[in-house]
């Protein structure tokens, strides 16, 4: 699957309340989230991105508590995939559970700035700066998430382990 | 293998476990709250199985916005509750509810060697009785209420030693945000942290669960202690169920062995915005404070709450600030309006609520204006974590959260004079 989009850039530690901001998980409803996504650090992201914009970050994207309302935030907003160095755990999780791909490459986060466009190649890990003309390939993921992300999600994964036990 | 390693072996049928293996894992709790279970519930339907795996497993607690603070919370835990009602499941209602990682140990419902998982990411808490619990999404305890079942990958483990004593006022919270100070928010990140040494084995268990608590803030998986007799005599009476207690081998391998010394640890501060903004009391300088709230799922216990009593004791709340207590469960509430604290506290001057998250997240009751600055014995002071964006949240232990309320800044608790 061939990702592409512009460019919205990020520090390091971006927290799940910055991502979706508690005050407003009173709901679980998809688009009521998707209003509010990044509003904390950046109160002109949901007026700004367009669909399969992608967001890049550094260090430990998504830390904090384990909502998976963030993920879904941003899935939601219209973001095709998120590439930062590193995310935090439970947010890794939940993002390929819920179907937002990650992709991990310090250089690629290095070397791209707002706004460039980036194209990105999920199963290869491929990422094109088209902007900069720059390639980068981001970190493998383990055969065990592939099988998960090639279901689809958790959900279609249990379903399917749940049938084969019969 | 370390105490991690021992106890996902031991769930997912191996002799032995490394780092980095991927492992399906039996599951002995399944928790989830009113923010998170609405959406497990959702993910739970589509999965198409009618019943949990096993109810007596299945546990909802609505703590965050309840008793409900709008027609949004009351719509989300009413999804709570007629699911466990149709399932059969554990759910806490108001009037039995708390906190839930103050609730779950406190009811036994916890154990030593179990695996749990959370669709909270403070559900590492439960590594103070010697389990493995971590905090996990919505989906995957969707998926882990439908097959008792969870993935996981199998963690290196980082070892803290804590050697000497612990001065006065110096609790559990200072050893982790000492720590967190230390190694930084993504320190352990992906990793099982292990607390040991003379400190940690004469700290009590209530400092213990403040510790593990704030493993996640670290970036970690788990924070886990051995067992030992001061666990076994918390659990006495308490417990459940029969449990298994597992010790690291002699030979375990760690990541990283990282040693401190005590007694050279003085109650910490984090300032904004991030748990690892960490100043020592002595450093922190003057800051007038507008708010000072002790409670939450990391001090909302009975020694926390004894700590702030006796400080408060024949004190007055400073005018400018607004001092907010909340007993992390009704148990705890009741012992502390036994033992005297609440009526210390309203003599003072303080506001005692209802067990609630409340204002940890910005919830409700204490949300913080625009300028205004709170000190708090949470385990978050992320931007806007309880109100405005331009608000500040300082993280103590409950003795400086109480001293700074009574002198308006943020108080070494050594400055009240008795
Ligand atoms: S007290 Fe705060 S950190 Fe603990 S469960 Fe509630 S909101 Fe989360």
């Amino acid at each position: 699957m061939k990702l592409s989009g512009k460019v919205f850039k990020y520090g390091a530690n971006v927290d799940t309340d910055a991502i979706i901001p508690a005050r407003y998980l009173n709901v679980s409803d998809p688009d009521e989230l998707a209003k509010h996504c990044m509003e904390d650090i950046d109160t002109e992201f949901v007026s700004k991105v367009s669909k399969d914009d992608i967001i890049v970050a550094t260090t430990n994207f998504g830390c904090g508590s384990s909502r998976e309302h963030a993920p879904l935030a941003i899935k939601t907003v219209g973001v095709s995939c998120v590439v930062a160095k590193s995310f935090a755990r439970i947010f890794m999780r939940n993002a390929i559970n819920i179907g937002l791909p990650l992709l991990e490459s310090a250089e690629a986060v290095d070397d791209t700035d707002a706004g460039d466009v980036l194209e990105v190649e999920l199963e290869s890990g491929k990422i094109v700066n088209t902007t900069k003309n720059q390639t980068f390939t981001a970190k493998a993921y383990p055969e065990f998430m592939l099988e998960l992300i090639e279901a689809g999600g958790l959900v279609e994964y249990t379903k399917r382990k749940i049938s084969a036990k019969g | 293998m370390t105490l991690a390693e021992k106890i996902l072996a031991a769930h997912c049928g191996k002799d032995r476990v490394s780092p980095g293996q991927f492992i399906s894992a039996k599951v002995d709790v399944v928790l989830s709250n009113d923010i998170t279970a609405p959406i497990a519930i959702r993910e739970f339907k589509k999965i198409g199985v009618k019943k949990v795996f096993d109810p007596a497993k299945v546990i909802m607690v609505a703590d965050h916005f309840v008793p409900n603070k709008d027609i949004h919370s009351a719509e989300q835990a009413k999804i709570l509750r007629e699911f466990s009602r149709e399932q059969g499941s554990i759910f806490f209602e108001v009037g039995q509810m708390g906190i839930e990682h103050v609730l779950l140990p406190e009811q036994g419902l916890v154990v030593p060697g179990d695996v749990i998982v959370g669709a909270d990411s403070h559900t590492c808490t439960y590594g103070a009785v010697g389990a493995f619990a971590t905090g996990m999404g919505s989906t995957d305890i969707a998926s882990a209420m439908a097959t008792g079942e969870i993935w996981m990958k199998v963690p290196p483990t980082i070892k803290f030693v804590y050697h000497g004593k612990a001065p006065k006022w110096v609790t559990g919270k200072d050893f982790i945000l000492h720590t967190i100070g230390d190694i930084g928010v993504d320190g352990a990140l992906y990793s099982a942290m292990e607390f040991t040494g003379p400190a940690i084995d004469k700290l009590s268990m209530d400092g213990r669960f403040t510790m593990s608590n704030m493993a996640i803030e670290a970036g970690a998986k788990a924070g886990l202690f051995r067992v030992d007799n001061k666990t076994e005599a918390y659990l006495q009476n308490r417990a459940k169920r029969p449990y298994t207690v597992y010790e690291a081998d002699k030979d375990a391998e760690y990541a990283q062995v990282i040693e401190y010394d005590a007694s050279k640890i003085e109650p910490q501060v984090a300032f904004p915005h991030l748990p690892s903004n960490t100043k020592p009391i002595s450093k922190v300088g003057d800051i007038k404070i507008d708010q000072s709230v002790i409670g939450s799922c990391t001090n909302g216990r009975i020694q926390d709450l004894k700590i702030a009593a006796d400080i408060l004791q024949w004190q007055r709340v400073h005018k400018d600030v607004r001092c907010i207590i909340i007993p992390g469960t009704q148990d705890v509430y009741l012992e502390a309006l036994r033992a005297g604290y609440i009526e210390t506290f309203i003599r003072a001057g303080a506001v005692v609520s209802t067990p609630t998250c409340g204002p940890c997240l910005g919830g409700y009751m204490g949300i913080l204006a625009e300028g205004e600055k709170c000190i708090s014995t949470t385990n978050r002071n992320f931007v806007g974590r309880m109100g405005s964006t331009k608000s500040e949240v300082y993280l103590s232990n409950p003795a400086v959260a109480a001293a700074s309320a009574i002198l308006g800044r943020i108080a070494n608790p050594e400055d009240i004079k008795e």
